[in-house]
């Protein structure tokens, strides 16, 4: 069976996901859930095994050979991702039991659990395939699962934020698969590695260039970029906590992901960035990205949507780190991948144990919590240790990649990005410290604030949130240390990876 | 529409031969136009017919809701199963070579039952989307 594994690690949560929606006890869907989660990340550790004793896995589907038929293809870059993608699932499905019993109708639970086993699909499908068209259907797998996931959020808003999402989202999907059909009228294939042969033999066309146009904006909107962002603040903010720390800890890398395989592999590095000079743009708006997104984040109330515009900024340091097309730069894109999704994975699972004592996020709902919370606010100090970049972090890991590829390069302009780098840090120590102020410094809000502001008892009643949502928060808290403390695997593959994006041999 | 005899009438003798149409474009399918998505779509407008002639809830007696939801998720189960069998048959994910003794054989029966299941989850999904809108003006 282990020659099935790229197939198997999407055909098994496909398989689970009709069973969560038949069953009727939202615990039996949660098992259902949980086998699945933690089955595929074993199949991705041993894939990502394979690959880097092996070298790429192709795996045709169907038995058609490549060009023609469907390849399954798993290389560093996409091993790296299932990687990342299944560990986030594997810890937040645990979460997800108590969390979601509390936030989500009973009688919905397994048609969530449905979804969130479909997005898990939809996301690992984009990640293992090497056909462009399945990436766009597997896209829409775990878009639409999203949009259903974030919809049901207690807040009424969710619906205007997913329904802003959904929109967003098909739009970005439509460029996206308008891009796909351009470089299929122009070549006659869909394989990527097929598509990289055929379109540098094609030489300079004006329909590839407009189909690069079409899938830029497309993958940029489903990554958010700086100003194509607009549907991820409420998405994240008003989702229910579990899916929040699920869909921003994988969703977003994942489009990373598919920015990496479009730009490196199919058009190839040479004509993304020498040619169509794609640096010229993603640089500016990653570093607009960076420090808007960060000081936006200063001035909000609620720490979740204070959270949801750092993601973006972090997203900026991601594409920040790609649009170096160095190795040393997309080391620390690949690495941050990787990182971005342990520190804000931690952080929002902390958030939603506040949520799940307290009913409520906001910053002023959060004073003096640390006496009655102490657990899961340390939680969220260490997290935000990480998302700072203080070293043994692997916030730090990340910065510290980003700065030597910045160094690499020549001229006075890449010190002010190593300077910019350095003052969105300071930034985030900003926004982390309101809500360090607020939990530990200040007096909890009894009888002095009349009406308290959120529903349920007032503080006063608050305690330390369940083990059950404790011990996975605690889980991705202290992979954040462990992987800062000692980079070495995830630095070797990050970096193997970039080696072999760029077409060197790793 | 309970007094309507001619539209009654019409539908009764329309919607088997709607049903048939529905297995003609499904079986047919290899030869010329049709496949498990437009089959799926024809049987449930047979349902989603009778439930226009005779009311949602007779519909509902005739199909439950349940029901169409768990054809929804079969159909899945049908055309994933039939790739996890060639898996264990030491063949490819929906390399449907190894299903008959010829090759020939076996590509035309897994074909034949992957779009069963195509048809059942688009026929299910169909008419659970119909009830849902329908059920909308009912609460109000």
């Amino acid at each position: 069976m282990t020659a099935h594994l790229p197939v198997l690690q999407v055909v098994i949560p496909l398989l689970a996901a009709p069973l969560c929606a038949m069953v009727r006890h939202g615990r039996i869907a949660w098992g259902i859930a949980l086998a699945t989660s933690w089955t595929t990340f074993g199949i991705a550790i041993r894939l990502l095994a394979q690959v880097q004793a092996e070298g790429p896995i192709s795996y045709a589907l169907g038995g058609w050979a490549a060009p023609v038929g469907i390849e399954y293809r798993v290389d560093l870059v996409n091993a790296f991702v299932l990687v990342i993608v299944t560990a986030i699932g594997a810890v937040v499905t645990p979460y997800a039991l108590k969390s979601v019993e509390q936030e989500i109708d009973a009688a919905k639970i397994p048609l969530f659990y449905a979804a969130f086993v479909l997005c898990l699909t939809g996301l690992l499908g984009i990640a293992v395939t090497g056909d462009v068209f399945n990436v766009f259907v597997f896209l829409e797998v775990s878009s639409l699962s999203a949009y259903a996931l974030i919809a049901l959020g207690q807040d009424r808003r969710a619906l205007t934020a997913a329904y802003q999402y959904l929109i967003m989202g098909s739009i970005g999907a439509t460029f996206i698969v308008i891009g796909i059909g351009m470089m299929y009228v122009m070549t006659g294939t869909l394989n990527m590695v097929d598509l990289s042969v055929l379109l540098a033999e094609l030489g300079p066309n004006r329909t590839v260039a407009v189909a690069f146009g079409f899938l830029s904006v497309g993958i940029s909107l489903k990554l958010a970029l700086f100003p194509l962002h607009f549907w991820l603040p409420n998405a994240y903010t008003y989702a229910p906590s579990a899916v929040t720390a699920f869909i921003a800890s994988t969703a977003t890398k994942v489009a990373v992901y598919m920015l990496l395989r479009f730009f490196f592999t199919v058009f190839g590095g040479v004509f993304s960035f020498d040619v169509m000079q794609l640096d010229r743009v993603l640089l500016p708006l990653a570093l607009v990205a960076i420090f808007s997104m960060s000081l936006v984040a200063i001035f909000q109330a609620n720490v979740k949507r204070m959270l949801a515009y750092s993601s973006v900024a972090q997203i900026g340091y991601m594409i920040l780190g790609i649009s170096m097309a160095s190795v040393t730069g997309l080391t620390a894109g690949i690495l941050h991948l990787f990182n971005h999704a342990l520190i804000k994975g931690g952080l929002f699972m902390a958030l939603g144990c506040v949520m799940y004592r307290v009913g409520s996020v906001e910053i002023e709902a959060m004073r003096g919590l640390a006496k009655k919370m102490p657990w899961t606010m340390a939680a969220f100090v260490a997290g935000g240790f990480s998302l700072i970049g203080l070293p043994f972090t692997v916030g730090f890991i990340s910065k510290w990649y980003l700065i030597l590829g910045a160094l690499e390069r020549d001229g006075w302009q890449w010190w002010l990005v190593v300077g910019l780098v350095l003052t969105t840090s300071l930034m985030a120590l900003v926004y982390i410290w309101r809500v360090v102020e607020a939990a530990y410094f200040q007096e909890a809000p009894n009888a002095e604030s009349p009406g308290g502001g959120f529903p349920g008892e007032g503080t006063s009643a608050v305690v330390e949130a369940p083990l059950a949502l404790l011990i996975p928060t605690w889980v991705l808290i202290v992979a954040n240390f462990y992987f800062g403390i000692d980079a070495t695997f995830t630095a070797k593959v990050a970096g193997s990876a970039a080696r072999s994006l760029m077409g060197i041999a790793p | 529409m309970e007094d309507n005899v001619i539209l009654r009438i019409g539908a009764k003798i329309l919607i088997p031969f709607i049903l048939m149409f529905a297995l003609y474009v499904q079986f047919h399918g290899d030869y010329g136009p049709g496949g498990g998505f437009q089959a799926g779509v024809i049987f449930a407008a047979a349902f989603i017919l009778y439930a226009l002639i005779y009311g949602v809830d007779t519909a509902k007696r005739v199909l439950p809701l349940r029901f169409a939801w768990f054809c929804g998720a079969l159909g899945v189960w049908i055309y994933a199963g039939v790739g996890v069998v060639t898996l264990f048959m030491g063949a490819e994910f929906l390399n449907y070579n190894v299903l008959r003794h010829d090759p020939e054989h076996g590509q035309e029966l897994g074909i034949l039952l992957v779009e069963l299941g195509v048809l059942t989850t688009v026929f299910g999904v169909m008419v659970a989307i119909f009830y849902m809108f329908a059920a909308r003006r009912q609460v109000r």
